[in-house]
């Protein structure tokens, strides 16, 4: 579904991502993990056409990206919540939905039924359809930055550190609802720090250190390995 | 009584303010840029106007003219001198809006001389009595075709999805690309509508002070800029506030307290509010959660 090679990408003279690849196949959960500053931000933000890479090929779908502009990712099924949420804070949770549904053929029906898909995933947006998305919380802030991104009924979705800043209890509910979005269809490329929790929901990984990829393979196999148990998961 | 008609010349006044601040606000709002050539897109319109009316042309098709005349000049400066520095230091675009400035009264000097002329009469002046308050028919023209253009205005930003996506652009540039919203397009719009709503300030002033001119575009500019910030800059409403509220004592200064202080006290005005509310009277110190 995704396949990304030999990507370079600089800010300026700093070369933030040195040659990675990595492929996300249809239904998978593929997480990116890795410490701050190891450039998982700067991968999704090129994969979603926001920065424009040094070389290397993203494909989507079987086809080329680089000359796709930004705004066309939407249309072509990819959505991404990037991190800190950035929701729209001066306008309403509903506002923020129809935002998230911008890119969509205008059709009022099906636009109302998605709307009321998103607001059984998430009730507390429901109550809160007319209230500014900055008056949220941080958690419900993170469920609208989610429930906007899904209103273009992507089929793949990118998540930067859907977790951050979030108590215990509700970064158990962002997993959950991050499997339940993946059982239901969507295809999942993951970035996240907290590398336990990430592992344990994903079908494969990839390792990252200032900006290579040092390690990869099933989720489950890294979950048993001693070097990522050291450095990741705090055993 | 005098006090009466004053505050309605102050509406008058008021009113061209805030079309004018309209566009500064908007501006600021979706690029952070004081578009200090905006007072020289009000001139435009005002010649753009006066140059319709001198052929003959029927007062709708002078305001829609100037208005379109100014919006499509508006997206031009906008691709032109601001779109190639969007990344660039904010000091650099600020330096080249007063450039683009300089350069529009220019380009009217050597286009139309230094001369004023006088715009042709499109509104007949008819005095309504009301009681023992004589009002400008044009006094009331102004107030109602401003306010009719802020009703509009803020429908189209609060209902319509092109409305909705200025704003998500504007509080989010990024997070709105992500949406599939046409960043673009969608500056290139602010700044027409902008600009249009400018003309419509130029055309109701040079049809209250029945001239047009180069350096006309240079005060009524500074003072929308001046409500704009008064109220608020980069919120729509604070800019509508701030042109009336700037209009009344404009009027009321002249009136009660001396014609030749009436700019020292509004620019006075300006630098009392900012140091009192740097936000402006709807500006809020907006936290953000992290
Ligand atoms: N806009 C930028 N300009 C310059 N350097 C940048 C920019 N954005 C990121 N970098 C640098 O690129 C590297 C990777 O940053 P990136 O944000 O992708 O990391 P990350 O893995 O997402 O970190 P975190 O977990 O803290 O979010 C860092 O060294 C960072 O300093
Ligand atoms: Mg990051």
């Amino acid at each position: 579904m995704l396949q990304v090679e030999n990507l370079n990408v600089h800010y300026g003279k700093i070369h933030a991502i040195k040659g990675i690849s990595f492929d996300v196949k249809q239904g998978e959960i593929v997480s990116l993990i890795g410490a701050n500053g190891a450039g998982k931000t700067t991968i999704l933000h090129t994969v979603s056409k926001m920065i424009k890479p040094s070389s290397g090929s993203i494909t989507f779908k079987g086809q080329n990206m680089s000359n796709v502009v930004p705004q066309k990712m939407v249309e072509m099924g990819m959505a991404h919540v990037p991190e800190g949420r950035r929701v729209f804070s001066q306008m309403t949770v509903q506002e923020n939905l129809e935002m998230g549904a911008y890119s969509r053929k205008k059709n009022k029906v099906e636009f109302e039924s998605d709307l009321d898909e998103i607001f059984t995933r998430f009730p507390r947006l429901k109550e809160r359809r007319k209230q500014h998305a900055g008056t949220l919380s941080g958690g419900e802030q993170q469920m609208l930055a989610i429930g906007r991104a899904l209103m273009s009924r992507p089929e793949v979705l990118l998540l930067d550190e859907p977790s951050m800043g979030l108590a215990p209890i509700l970064v158990d509910q962002i997993f959950n609802i991050i499997e339940s979005i993946n059982k239901s269809g969507t295809t999942i490329l993951l970035v996240e720090q907290n590398a336990n929790r990430a592992l344990h929901i994903s079908n494969r990984a990839y390792v990252l250190e200032t900006g290579k990829i040092v390690m990869q393979g099933l989720a489950k196999d890294l979950i048993e390995n001693d070097d990522i148990k050291k450095a990741y998961l705090g055993g | 009584m005098l006090l009466i008609q004053q505050l309605i010349n102050g509406l008058q006044v008021g009113s061209i303010y805030a079309v004018i601040a309209l566009g500064y606000t908007m501006v600021y709002g979706i690029i952070k840029l004081i578009n200090f050539a905006h007072g020289e897109v009000m001139m435009m319109g005002a010649y753009f106007a006066f140059l319709a009316a001198v052929a003959g042309m029927p007062i709708w098709a002078v305001f829609l003219i100037s208005m379109v005349l100014s919006a499509i000049l508006g997206m031009v400066i906008e691709r032109v001198a601001y779109k190639p520095l969007r990344s660039a230091p904010r000091i650099s675009s600020l330096i080249t809006a007063i450039a683009m400035s300089l350069f529009l009264q220019n380009l009217a000097l050597f286009i139309f001389k230094a001369d004023p002329k006088v715009m042709p009469t499109i509104i007949k002046n008819n005095p309504v009595t009301i009681g023992s308050l004589q009002i400008s028919n044009i006094t009331i023209i102004t107030f109602l075709v401003s306010v009719v253009f802020m009703v509009i205005l803020t429908i189209f930003i609060s209902k319509t999805k092109s409305g909705k996506a200025m704003r998500a652009v504007s509080q989010d540039t990024e997070a709105a690309m992500l949406m599939g919203i046409n960043v673009n397009s969608t500056i290139s719009l602010t700044f027409a509508i902008g600009s249009a709503l400018a003309a419509l300030g130029g055309i109701l002033y040079a049809i209250a002070y029945t001239q047009v001119m180069p350096t006309m575009g240079l005060l009524p500019g500074l003072k929308a800029f001046v409500a704009a910030v008064l109220g608020g800059i980069g919120i729509i409403p604070g800019a509508m506030i701030g042109g009336f509220i700037l209009g009344f004592i404009e009027t009321l200064t002249k009136a009660y307290i001396s014609s030749r202080w009436a700019d020292a006290i509004v620019f006075g005005i300006l630098i009392v509010v900012l140091s009192v509310k740097p936000t402006g009277i709807l500006g809020k110190n907006i936290r953000e959660k992290v």
